[in-house]
């Protein structure tokens, strides 16, 4: 199926920013933890305690809405003849990128997803993350001014642009085969949660079909809340801004008709009012998502259209989930973890390193 | 070859950032640019609309795309 891209147009990633912030408090709604509807970051962490890589008993379970979006992608992206093996272009760089990304994110608790879906809720600790965001990726913008690249990724075999789609069909399957039990913390080989935000959840296959949906749409539509930004700087345009910020007013609208909206700094789920480091954290992310080339979710579903690199991307954020718990990087409600300052210059030498190191004129 | 802009293979955003060097350099006149995304080709299209260039015509080629950018 071939043909005008309707979704790519200025009404289409309007809307799919819109049906996303209608869809994350309905899922909130529906199980899922506060201002947590959807958040990339936090659910690849919850996949990562899932399957043991960390052990922070509160965040473990196989969040079905990250398997949703590459596969939902995937689907997209085999019906219109998009999806085109790809790879070769630095993944050990991009997997570093991940790992960075994500630490950077659990320090500020959320991805940029969460960012937006946390201030429509009414919290207003989300401000200084998001404008922390939007200058790691201002930073990323001088990377890409003075000539930064990753380099040319070459087409490839099948495979390449299958794997990660078959490791979350893995995934799924385990969640089918060893589903989360009432009061018990492991079932078979899965841990789950039985308190804190990990046992919090809406049912199994309402999340794969949202997932599934919003992977199809935003395949199409090319979604991506760090590009928003960046196209806004670098560029001065607008289109892709124009899709988080719909995403933004209908998850404010939801959340008040849903009961959702509790304006404030202090007792926020999932958050904490340390506002350098909620700054800092976030801006950390956004420059690793602004060299790698996609937010969280941009990750997942160029991974589902074959891209070998995004997939990288997002396995090293699953690795930076384990490291961010094991190693007390990670922040909780009570502020930021005890080595969470060291991650953090960490992080942006080895971004600084990165972006200044991987600079070539391109012809 | 000095108006062929060689993108396939880039991830977002260089081909729009390359497109938009190009159309700056030139002013006015024709190039074209070879991707191998979807994506990118919707991407170098809003770039030249944006900077009031015209897309002339995109041919598939090879596994991407072969669009002609132009300004009289």
């Amino acid at each position: 199926m071939k043909g005008r891209n309707i979704l790519s147009l200025s009404w289409g990633i309007v809307g799919v920013g819109a049906v996303i912030g209608i869809l994350a408090p309905v899922l909130q709604k529906l199980g899922n933890p506060g201002n947590m509807g959807i958040c990339v970051a936090c659910f690849e962490r919850d996949i990562a305690g899932a399957i043991g890589l960390h052990r922070a008993e509160v965040v473990q379970y196989l969040r079905p809405e990250i398997m949703g979006f590459v596969l939902g992608s995937l689907l997209a992206a085999l019906i219109f003849r998009e999806f085109r093996p790809r790879g070769g272009s630095a993944p050990i760089i991009r997997f570093v990128l991940g790992v960075f990304a994500m630490i950077g994110a659990l320090i500020f608790l959320g991805c940029p997803w969460r960012a937006l879906l946390r201030l429509s809720g009414g919290d207003f600790n989300a401000i200084t993350g998001l404008i922390g965001l939007a200058f790691g990726i201002f930073i990323g913008t001088m990377f890409l001014r003075s000539g930064y690249t990753l380099g040319r990724s070459e087409k490839s075999r099948p495979a390449t642009g299958l794997v990660l789609p078959l490791i979350m069909l893995g995934l799924l399957i385990l969640a089918i085969i060893f589903p989360v039990l009432e009061g018990q913390p492991k079932n078979g080989i899965i841990f789950s949660s039985i308190k804190g935000p990990g046992s919090m959840h809406a049912p199994l296959f309402i999340s794969l079909a949202v997932g599934l949906g919003i992977g199809f749409l935003a395949q199409r539509s090319r979604f991506c809340t760090m590009g928003a930004i960046r196209d806004l700087i670098l560029f001065r345009q607008v289109h892709l801004f124009s899709g988080i910020l719909a995403l933004l007013i209908a998850a404010l609208i939801a959340n008040l008709v849903l009961g959702q909206f509790h304006p404030g700094f202090m007792g926020q789920p999932v958050a904490h009012t340390q506002h350098v480091w909620n700054f800092l954290g976030m801006a950390l992310a956004g420059l690793a998502f602004a060299l790698a080339g996609g937010c969280p979710g941009r990750q997942l579903f160029l991974a589902g259209e074959g891209d070998g690199d995004a997939a990288v991307f997002v396995v090293g954020m699953i690795v930076g989930a384990g490291l961010a718990h094991n190693f007390g990087l990670a922040s909780s409600p009570q502020g930021i973890g005890p080595h969470g300052m060291a991650a953090l210059v960490t992080g942006f030498a080895a971004c600084l390193f990165i972006g200044f190191t991987m600079r070539e004129k391109l012809t | 070859m000095k108006n062929i802009i060689d993108a396939r293979g880039l991830s977002c955003p260089q081909p729009v950032i390359l497109v938009t060097a190009k159309m700056k350099e030139m002013a006015s006149g024709e190039f074209t640019i070879l991707v191998d995304t979807d994506t990118a080709k919707e991407n170098v299209s809003r770039a030249a609309r944006s900077n009031h260039w015209v897309v002339g015509s995109i041919e598939p080629d090879g596994d991407g795309y072969r669009n002609i950018v132009k300004k009289d």
